[in-house]
């Protein structure tokens, strides 16, 4: 028995073999989040985009239509998004432009007056100034964590886990934002915290992976391609159920703060539920798969190289 | 043979554990100082410009201007506000607290203020600086009407304008707001003068307070502001834990049906992680806020996810033949780099966050980085020294407690 055929029966299904599969995949999702970003933009909350975001909490039950007509009677001759209730008794909406202090005074005093003293407001009002900087600042983060991250990959590893460790990362970096882009979900400050926790956790994901390709490198044959396939693939099937399991319970807590949470942190809950599955996919079937194609590449012109001096 | 010894100091620490998250745990939560979103406030910032175009908006300007910022939050009954500045010109002004008035609050901070008293057509005839250092009180009058006392630290300048001015208004301004308009029944000799009007004790002293903190030394704009209201903020705790529950009573089953006596020794150190991570929180003084109970959530997925690497190795390496405590062995150690790996990428993305965060997002890196070292010394040190204690005690020789069938096992 070869030693190819070493660990053949935990192989449940070639996944190296159909890596053009899992590209193409990712490609079309990718492709369908840039054109609808493009398109439509990203749904900006008031941290990116200025403007005040307004939650009230009534805490009974109320119409929709009566505080729309408040706000338009308080607040007058303001571009606003639809009132929209959400969880218990609660009603959401933002301003194009920041509305100074005392019309939301006047607001919250005529809600009270209507709905009781139970009603509190929750307020975020970013100036166009600042929320340009946001910005700023929020790109230039993901870039810098994105640069330590491979360096450190690069330094423990190799320079090839390093690259094909960067192709996940811009993958779970960029699934979020097409998702965000296609369900016109907020984008908003925390969104940044949720799209960097991806990136630490996602990668930590392509290590565990990456770890058990290099321990197996030193007990398996990987002379040809074919072996080196075999090896990626048996490497992968090992660390399967881990990570299945990971990404499961901390998908279940996700969930979990997503449906019971506040509603402050639902756009990091979401972010983080797309990222984690995002993470784990590109783990396997990305960043994986593209070490194995930068390898067979590497080990091609290795093979150009070597008759040579034999040759001559 | 069983080593009892082992198995005794296990229970022993278990129970000590034990005892210790039960009955300090609740006493420390409750010292831990809620963010604004977690219990009602807000945070300002404000860009700090200049009163007049030949000023300079410096360090020293900042900062006598966050002073005079902290004076009349006092005013405003609210302790404990913070107040950051952030070079070159801004201003962070936290206050949590359920009681606040924020919009009082917010207008008394927003005042510029240059005090200026003025006659009928205008002209400025003193200025706050004129007002001796704390000058302003409250008295009563006759009727027991409350008054605004006021002492100016040159009397013979009072004196004077008294004079010119008698029986004409002189208005106080904060600004270009007029903050009252008495008339001037008498020359005022001894630099101590009052003023009557519709006060209320309050009012009065709002007013006397205003007047001792003087101007602004310079203008403050409002550039961004996050508010809370108490009733939203406790919803938004009581939510978000109640998910927490939710989310680790989950992983505590899913622990204990996959893997587990290992299972449940990492479900004891899941709750000691919980615990540690609220003294550390406590001890560094540190605000939890929504996105760091966040990041605290988040570690607790990695916290599990070190306990499933290893547990994984482990039964891998039963699996494979081995003994359990070669198995034991082998596992933890193949499995502490891999795990050592993945938190250091995570620290570097919190470092990062930190550097270039705004205040919420650096909670959330502060929570993380600290839940993720707590992380590593229970979940990874303290489920090793459990389980090793019950592996060494010769207690589990079943591969099936590992939660490995025997039909599983291949031959060495």
């Amino acid at each position: 028995m070869s030693s190819k055929r070493q660990h053949d029966d935990i192989v449940k299904f070639d996944i190296v073999k159909n890596r053009r599969k899992f590209y193409a995949f990712s490609i079309v999702i990718l492709l369908v989040g840039l054109v609808c970003t493009l398109i439509m933009g990203l749904n900006l909350g008031v941290d990116f985009k200025a403007g005040t975001r307004l939650d009230i909490y009534i805490g009974k039950d109320f119409q929709v239509s009566d505080i729309d007509a408040i706000i338009k009677e308080t607040i007058p001759n303001t571009m606003y998004t639809p009132v929209t209730p959400y969880g218990e008794q609660q009603v959401q909406t933002r301003f194009d432009h920041t509305i100074p202090a005392d019309q939301l005074a006047a607001l919250e005093a005529a809600l009270k007056a209507k709905y009781g003293p139970q009603v509190s407001k929750q307020e975020a009002t970013v100036d166009p100034s600042i929320a340009k900087e946001l910005v700023k600042k929020a790109a230039i983060a993901v870039a810098v964590a994105g640069i330590g991250i491979v360096i450190y990959i690069a330094f423990r590893f190799q320079f090839l886990f390093g690259i094909a460790c960067i192709i996940g990362l811009v993958h779970d970096v960029f699934i979020p934002i097409a998702l965000f882009s296609v369900f016109r979900l907020e984008v908003d400050l925390t969104f940044i915290a949720a799209i960097l926790t991806i990136v630490g956790y996602s990668i930590n994901d392509t290590i565990v992976i990456f770890d058990r390709i290099r321990e197996n490198l030193r007990t398996m044959k990987s002379k040809t391609v074919e072996d080196l396939e075999h090896l990626v693939n048996v490497s992968l099937w090992q660390t399967m159920r881990r990570s299945i399991f990971t990404v499961g319970t901390v998908f279940l807590t996700a969930v979990a703060i997503a449906i019971l949470g506040s509603e402050g942190i639902r756009t990091f809950s979401l972010a983080l539920i797309f990222g984690l599955v995002s993470g784990t996919y590109s783990s396997i079937f990305v960043s994986a798969q593209f070490w194995v194609t930068l390898k067979k590449r590497e080990m091609a012109k290795k093979k150009r190289l070597a008759p040579a001096p034999t040759e001559g | 043979m069983v080593k009892w010894g082992r198995v005794i100091l296990f229970l022993v620490i278990v129970g000590l554990l034990g005892t210790l998250i039960t009955t300090t745990t609740t006493r420390v939560a409750d010292e831990i100082t809620l963010g604004l979103d977690l219990q009602g406030g807000f945070e300002i910032l404000y860009v700090v410009e200049p009163l007049e175009s030949n000023q300079q908006v410096d360090i020293e300007l900042l900062k006598a201007t966050a002073r005079m910022v902290e004076k009349r939050i006092n005013i405003g009954g609210v302790a404990e506000p913070v107040i950051e500045t952030e070079l070159p010109n801004r201003l962070r002004v936290k206050i949590a607290s359920q009681e606040a008035d924020q919009d009082k609050l917010r207008e008394l901070i927003g005042k510029p203020a240059v005090l200026t008293f003025r006659d009928e057509q205008g002209n400025i005839l003193l200025r706050g600086s004129d007002l001796a250092p704390g000058g302003a009180g409250v008295g009563f009058d006759e009727l027991r009407r409350p008054v605004v006392t006021l002492k100016i630290s040159d009397p013979k300048k009072l004196e004077q304008v008294s004079r010119e001015n008698l029986h004409k208004h002189m208005a106080i301004y904060l600004d270009e707001n007029m903050m009252t308009n008495p008339v001037i029944q008498n020359v005022i000799t001894g630099g101590s003068a009052q003023i009557s009007g519709d006060y209320t004790q309050e009012s009065a002293q709002e007013l006397a307070d205003l007047l001792n903190s003087g101007a602004m030394p310079a203008k403050l704009v409002e550039k961004q502001v996050t508010s809370v209201g108490a009733s939203l903020g406790k919803l938004a705790l009581e939510k978000t834990i109640n998910a927490g529950y939710v989310g680790a009573a989950l992983i505590f089953v899913f622990m204990l049906l996959v893997y587990r006596l290992p299972g449940l020794v990492a479900n004891i150190m899941l709750a000691t992680f919980t615990y540690v991570s609220i003294v550390v929180l406590h001890w560094m003084d540190a605000t939890l806020t929504l996105p760091g109970i966040a990041g605290f959530i988040l570690s607790v997925g990695m916290a599990v996810d070190a306990n499933i690497i290893t547990y994984e190795r482990i039964q891998e390496e039963i699996r494979s033949g081995k003994t359990i405590l070669s198995a034991f062995r082998a596992g933890e150690r193949r499995s502490l780099i891999t795990i050592l790996d993945g938190h250091i990428t995570t620290l570097i993305a919190t470092g990062v966050l930190f550097y270039f965060g705004t205040s919420s997002i650096q909670g959330f890196a502060v929570v993380l980085a600290m839940t993720l070292i707590v992380g590593l010394l229970t979940n990874v040190l303290g489920s090793r020294l459990l389980l090793g204690l019950l592996v060494r005690a010769n207690l589990i020789r079943k591969p099936s407690w590992f939660g490995v069938k025997e039909s599983d096992i291949g031959e060495l």
